[in-house]
C-alpha cells in the first residue's frame, strides 16, 4: 500500500498508508546497546511503532531476555503484545494501553501510565512506581499488577484473574463487571465499587465512598488475610493492618443461574 | 474523540502561542478537524475583538471578496455608531479578522449590534483573551495566525473530532462566554440534556452561535456568573445540572478551571509545579512542552479544580 508523509511537531516527517495507519513501513531501528543476554536502548527520539519493533527484535530474533527501554516519553502503546518470559525496565512513563495483551514478562516502569494498561494481561508481573489512569488493567486475565501510586476511574473493569494491588487510591466504579481475581486498595475509593460484579475479591483499606449495584461487604477470613500477607511482602509494600473485603451479592443476574446450555454459549 | 489542553504560568509569561501549538499538535490523532485557541496576553486597556464573516468552507458565490467588504465596513461602522473608538481592524485571513477598540458600554449591545451584521460571528471579546481557532490541526491554524509568536499569561485549547455538528469554525471550540469579556470554554465529551438548556438559555436572552453541544457550558457558566455566583461554584453546580460524559476546562483573566462528570468518563492528565499547570487529554500533550519526566495525576470524579494567577 502507497505511503505519504506529513511533517510532524518535531521536524521530520512520518508516513502514512491509504488507511491512515501511521508509519506502514518503518523499519526496526536497531539502536540498542547489547551485553550478553542484556540491552537497552534510548526511545526518546523512536516513534511507537520504532519501539514495539526494537523490542520485538531483541526479545525474539536477538533472544535477549533482559531490555531496558529508557526515555519512554508518553508514548502510547508501548511493549505491547509480548508474549514470552523475559524482564523489561521502562525507564519513563507511559501514555494509553502501554502493555496491552503481555503473556509473561516481569516488567518495572519507573513512572506513571495512561488509561488501560495492562489491558488483557494474561500473566506475569508489572510493578508500576508511580500513578495510573483510568480503566488500569482492564479485562486482566492473570498475573500481578501493582501499581504503587493512584489509580483512575473504572480500575479492573471486566476483570477475569490476576491481582491489581493499588498503594493509593482509586476512582469511581473501580471492580465494574469484575468476573474473577482479586483487586487491593490501600486508599480510600470513589463511588460505585464493584458495580454488577459476577465474581472476585476486592480489598479496600481505607475509606468507601459507595457500592455499586449487588456489591456486598463480606468476613475477611484466614486465607484472605495470607494472601495479603504473601503479596505485599512479595512486592515489598507496606501492608495496612486492616482491610475491607468486598464481594458479588448474587442478586443480580450471574452465570451459575444459566442452563448449562446458554453457559456454554456465554463462556 | 477531541482533545483539551490548557496552560498556565503562575507568575510571569510565556509563549503561550507556541506551547499550545505543541500540545495541540501531540494530540492530533484526538481529532484534526478542527483546532482552536484561548489565548491571554497582558491585559491592555483596548478590547480585543476577534470575528468571522464567513465559513473557511462556506460556499463563496458571486463577489465573495466585495460582500466580505462590505460587511466588514458595517461591523466598523456599527462599532462607531454604537460609542466604540475603533482603533485598527486586520484581516488575519480572508474571512476572520482582529480588531482593537475603546468601549466603556454595555458588551452585549455591542456584541448583539455587530453580530446582526450579516456573517458575522464574535469568537472572542476581551482585554486579553483572543480566540482563534479554524479548520485543520494546530500548525496549520497557528501557522495560519502567526500564534508562535503570542506571549501571554495562559491558554487553553482544543483538537476537534467532530461528532454532533457540523465541520465547521462555529463548531470549533474554544467558545466564548457571550457576552463576559475574557471568559472560554473548551470541553471534550457529550452532552444529553443540550436541547433543555439551550432552549432554558435562550429563553434568558443568550444566543448560541453553533449546533455544538459544548456552547451551552460557556453560555452556562456566563448565565450563573451573570447572578453573582463565584465561577468555581458555578463549575460545581454544572456537575449536577449538566448530564452527559464530560471533561471541560474554563479561563478567565487571571484563572484555569477543570471539571470533571461523575463519571469521570472523558481523560485528563494534570501535572503541577511551582511555577507551570499543564493539563490535557494525554500526557503526551504535557510532554510537547515539558519533555522531562515528571508527575502527573489524574483528576477523579466530580471533581472541580481551579487555579488563579
Amino acid at each position: 500500500m502507497d505511503a505519504v508523509t506529513a511533517p510532524t511537531a518535531m521536524g521530520g516527517r512520518r508516513a502514512y498508508d491509504a488507511r491512515g495507519l501511521v508509519e506502514p513501513t518503518v523499519e526496526t531501528p536497531k539502536v540498542s546497546e547489547i551485553d550478553g543476554d542484556r540491552a537497552v536502548f534510548d526511545a526518546a527520539n523512536l516513534s511507537t511503532r520504532q519501539i514495539n519493533r526494537e523490542l520485538r527484535w531483541l526479545l525474539y530474533e536477538e533472544k535477549i531476555s533482559d531490555v531496558t527501554v529508557n526515555n519512554s516519553g508518553a508514548k502510547h502503546s508501548l511493549a505491547v503484545a509480548i508474549l514470552r518470559r523475559c524482564r523489561l525496565t521502562i525507564n519513563g512513563s507511559l501514555g494509553y494501553f502501554g502493555l496491552g495483551l503481555i503473556d509473561g514478562p516481569e516488567v518495572v516502569v519507573n513512572g506513571r501510565v495512561g488509561w488501560s494498561v495492562c489491558e488483557n494481561m494474561m500473566s506475569g508481573t508489572v510493578v508500576i512506581q508511580k500513578n495510573a489512569g483510568s480503566t488500569t488493567g482492564a479485562a486482566l486475565r492473570g498475573g500481578d499488577l501493582v501499581v504503587k501510586g493512584s489509580v483512575g476511574a473504572r480500575t479492573g473493569i471486566d476483570q477475569k484473574g490476576g491481582l491489581i494491588l493499588v498503594g493509593g487510591n482509586g476512582g469511581a466504579n473501580c471492580g465494574f463487571m469484575m468476573q474473577r481475581g482479586v483487586q487491593v486498595y490501600c486508599g480510600d475509593i470513589g463511588p460505585g465499587l464493584g458495580d454488577s460484579m459476577y465474581d472476585g475479591r476486592i480489598f479496600v483499606a481505607g475509606s468507601v465512598t459507595s457500592l455499586g449495584v449487588d456489591c456486598i461487604e463480606a468476613e475477611m477470613d484466614a486465607a484472605d488475610e495470607e494472601y495479603l500477607d504473601r503479596k505485599f511482602g512479595l512486592y515489598g509494600m507496606e501492608r495496612p493492618d486492616v482491610f475491607r473485603k468486598f464481594v458479588c451479592g448474587r442478586k443480580l443476574w450471574n452465570y451459575d443461574n444459566l442452563e448449562p446450555g446458554e453457559r456454554k454459549l456465554v463462556l | 474523540m477531541c482533545g483539551i489542553a490548557g496552560i498556565l504560568h503562575r507568575d510571569g509569561a510565556g509563549a503561550v502561542g507556541a506551547e499550545m501549538t505543541k500540545m495541540l499538535q501531540a494530540m492530533k490523532h484526538r481529532g484534526a478537524d478542527s483546532t482552536g485557541y484561548a489565548l491571554y496576553g497582558q491585559p491592555s486597556d483596548s478590547i480585543v475583538m476577534r470575528f468571522k464573516l464567513a465559513e473557511a468552507n462556506g460556499p463563496r458565490g458571486f463577489e465573495f471578496s466585495e460582500r466580505l467588504e462590505r460587511h466588514r465596513n458595517e461591523v466598523d461602522s456599527r462599532l462607531q455608531k454604537i460609542g466604540a473608538s475603533v482603533q485598527r481592524i486586520e484581516g488575519e485571513t480572508e474571512y476572520a479578522y482582529r480588531a482593537e477598540i475603546r468601549y466603556d458600554g454595555d458588551l452585549k449591545a455591542l456584541a448583539d449590534y455587530v453580530e446582526d451584521v450579516p456573517g458575522c460571528e464574535i469568537l472572542s471579546l476581551g482585554k486579553s483573551l483572543e480566540i482563534i481557532k479554524d479548520l485543520g490541526d494546530a500548525e496549520t491554524v497557528a501557522h495560519q495566525y502567526g500564534l508562535g509568536q503570542f506571549s501571554g499569561t495562559h491558554a487553553i485549547g482544543h483538537v476537534r473530532m467532530a461528532t454532533e455538528s457540523d465541520v465547521d469554525i462555529s463548531g470549533a471550540h474554544p467558545y466564548w462566554a457571550y457576552p463576559f469579556a475574557d471568559v472560554a470554554v473548551v470541553h471534550n465529551g457529550q452532552l444529553t440534556n443540550y436541547h433543555h438548556w439551550s432552549r432554558r438559555l435562550e429563553r434568558g436572552g443568550h444566543r448560541f452561535q453553533s449546533e455544538c453541544d459544548s456552547e451551552i457550558i460557556a453560555v452556562y457558566l456566563a448565565q450563573k456568573m451573570a447572578e453573582g455566583i463565584p465561577l468555581e461554584t458555578a463549575m460545581k453546580m454544572s456537575l449536577d445540572d449538566l448530564d452527559g460524559v464530560f471533561t471541560y476546562m474554563v479561563v478567565t483573566s487571571d484563572s484555569l478551571g477543570v471539571a470533571k462528570d461523575e463519571m469521570a468518563a472523558k481523560p485528563l492528565v494534570l501535572f503541577e509545579s511551582d511555577d507551570l499547570v499543564a493539563l490535557a487529554s494525554e500526557e503526551t500533550a504535557i510532554r510537547a512542552v515539558l519533555p522531562q519526566e515528571i508527575d502527573t495525576y489524574d483528576p477523579y470524579e466530580r471533581e472541580v479544580l481551579v487555579w488563579t494567577r
